[in-house]
């Protein structure tokens, strides 16, 4: 028997139901196209956050009020934003001082009404300084961002989002206005370039004024974050131990903040989002098993439909391997094809959802297309091969007299 | 061509056991024409389905074209089926889906033979029984006695030496039963050995060689002049 034999028998036996044949090709490309939809929202998410950190540098230094005990436990730390003592701007002072250190940007963030003569809105309001730009590297629309002056120096100026630019100016050029935040007054420097969501906040929507100015408006000395740079990359693990040695002392030698680099962070997230994506596959191939399955049960309703037919091709001198072959090349086609179907609907989802969001790179990883399509070819030859046996020992003469 | 010698075979039916079989011997010389007759239950149909290969004796021995079939295991018997053995049946077991062309050509696709020589033998066969402008009808578009024809081309496809025939025109009225006839006769006439096993006197009194049945044994067996042709 040929191999383009068998291909064509089972064609035309799954032809003949093509109801039957088309709800068994749905559930088996439903099972592949969810494995490869679910991982590329997964991969997708987690290429999006890796960006987005890789975006602030490589030696960054990340410190933040508030201790946790637990190993790792610093991104949890960051997330819930445990408190102990504060860390305050004489603490970024201290922390410049150390020779190991570059750029530091300390930040305050909160939340303000922004008003310029009848209009107002909320925004949300960032204290930091210039160095925060040269880690986060924002674009301008027009003027500059905030002025190089000492961090605890304040300064009536501030630099807005593209959407508050929008709202509150209209057309009238923002740059040299004065804009009312809370009780304090201050000029416009400068307009940020439309930049969308990041990581933390929505650019657009922001106001950027000086930390000092920051803390005089929110009523507070505490920072949320300092940013710090190490002077190099060779010097992330010195600059590390410095700070945090800096820092211990100036807190009577209490360790309360926490230092995370970023690599930590990429590490855990990368691991999060690598969990997360192979849970979704996990759940997503249950359903390939589902149809799996439902070959198994539409193969033996079809052995047990075509015994007489069984009977006559052992009559015309079929082997049991040939009828063995004939039934499985059946379970297989139906579990290929609709595996193939289901990769190109997985495909188009994924290629959907790029378009919808096109800042969140959605794509299935390789492994997944393949352990999709792997899964289903498999799940069709195991759950094939006992309606394929059972057809391949039917007794001739028991099966003719159906 | 075929030797039979104290062929058993038993059945359990409950907790008796049926005798299907009783010390069947029986040989078969290259183009013989043979009825086998008998009532319901006289084992006739078993016999013609253990000289077929689908069946298996639980005793004896069974000698096809110098072959000990006892030794042989499934697939070598189902060679042997393919190269020496042709079918046809009552209900005519055509493959509703598939053209009379594509059914005559299945034993030769099962003998893992090209399209092309498929295609042109089973076109010539079905030539032969009169169905050369039927070849693309599928059976539901045919007559009765048409889709045994095309039962007898598939039979013939792979050139048996052969042809065993249970009731081939109990499904038939006379006429079409007639022609059904005469076809198989004549291939008898071109060498094909040929068994038929019939409850039809008429049609069993037309072989040259007439073998009874009672019980699981053979009752008579024998030599006529056969019908006049």
């Amino acid at each position: 028997m040929k191999t383009a034999d068998v291909l064509r028998l089972s064609g035309q036996s799954l032809r003949r139901y093509p109801l039957r044949s088309s709800m068994l090709l749905l559930a088996i490309s439903i099972g592949v196209a969810s494995v490869i939809t679910l991982t590329s929202v997964g991969e997708g998410a987690r290429r999006y956050i890796s960006g987005e950190f890789a975006d602030l540098g490589t030696n960054l230094l990340i410190m933040l009020p508030g201790r946790s005990d637990t190993a790792g436990a610093g991104l949890q730390g960051m997330l819930i934003g445990e408190t102990g003592r504060d860390l305050t701007l004489d603490d970024s002072l201290a922390i410049a001082r150390s020779p190991y250190v570059g750029r530091i940007a300390p930040l305050v963030i909160g939340g303000g009404a922004v008003s310029w003569r009848s209009r107002e809105r909320e925004s949300t309001v960032i204290g930091a300084n210039a160095a925060f730009n040269e880690i986060q590297r924002w674009e301008m629309a027009s003027g500059q961002f905030l002025p190089e002056t000492d961090i605890d120096v304040l300064s009536p100026v501030c630099v807005i989002g593209s959407v508050v630019a929008e709202e509150l100016f209209d057309s009238t050029p923002p740059v040299g206005e004065w804009v009312r935040i809370g009780e304090t007054r201050c000029r416009v420097v400068g307009v940020l370039a439309q930049a969308g969501m990041t990581l933390f906040f929505d650019t657009d929507e922001l106001i950027v004024v000086p930390v000092a100015n920051a803390q005089q408006i929110f009523n507070t000395p505490s920072l949320f974050r300092i940013l710090v740079e190490a002077a190099s990359a060779e010097q992330m693990e010195r600059a590390r131990s410095d700070i945090i040695d800096i820092v211990t002392r100036r807190h009577q030698g209490i360790e309360d903040f926490t230092v995370i680099t970023q690599d930590a962070i990429l590490s855990t997230f990368d691991s999060i989002f690598g969990v997360v994506t192979a849970a979704l596959a996990a759940i997503a191939g249950v359903s390939l098993i589902v149809a799996g399955v439902l070959i198994m049960n539409v193969m033996l309703v079809a052995v047990s439909q075509r015994t007489s037919e069984i009977g006559l091709l052992k009559a015309l001198g079929a082997s049991r391997r040939q009828i063995l072959t004939l039934f499985l090349a059946e379970a297989i086609s139906l579990s290929l094809l609709g595996g193939l179907l289901g990769y190109g609907i997985g495909e188009a989802a994924s290629w959907a959802l790029r378009t919808a969001y096109p800042i969140i790179d959605f794509e299935a990883p390789l492994w997944a297309a393949l352990a999709g399509l792997g899964v289903a070819i498999v799940s069709g030859l195991v759950f094939g091969i006992l309606p394929a046996r059972r057809a391949a020992r039917l007794d001739p003469v028991e099966a003719l007299a159906k | 061509m075929m030797r039979l010698r104290g062929i058993c075979r038993d059945y359990p039916v409950g907790d008796q056991v049926v005798h299907a079989l009783d010390h069947v011997d029986l040989n078969v010389e290259p183009g013989e024409y043979i009825s086998i007759m008998g009532p319901s239950g006289s084992g006739k149909s078993t016999l013609l389905n253990v000289i077929g290969l689908l069946d298996r004796p639980n005793e004896g021995s069974y000698e096809l074209a110098g072959n000990d079939v006892a030794e042989l295991d499934d697939d070598a018997l189902a060679a042997l089926r393919q190269q020496q053995i042709g079918f046809i049946f009552q209900s005519f077991h055509l493959v509703s889906r598939m053209t009379a062309l594509e059914n005559v050509e299945l034993p030769m696709l099962l003998a893992g033979q090209p399209m092309k020589a498929r295609r042109e033998r089973a076109a010539d066969v079905l030539d032969r029984v009169g169905l050369g402008p039927r070849k693309s009808h599928r059976p539901d578009q045919l007559s009765g006695g048409e889709r045994q024809r095309v039962a007898i081309a598939r039979a013939m496809v792979m050139q048996p030496s052969v042809l065993l025939a249970d009731e081939p025109t109990g499904n038939l009225d006379s006429r079409s039963g007639a022609e059904i006839i005469a076809i198989i006769e004549e291939l008898n006439t071109q060498g094909l050995a040929l068994l038929v096993v019939t409850h039809d006197l008429n049609l069993g009194n037309r072989a040259k060689r007439q073998i009874k049945m009672v019980d699981g044994k053979i009752s008579a067996d024998q030599m006529t002049a056969g019908a006049p042709t």
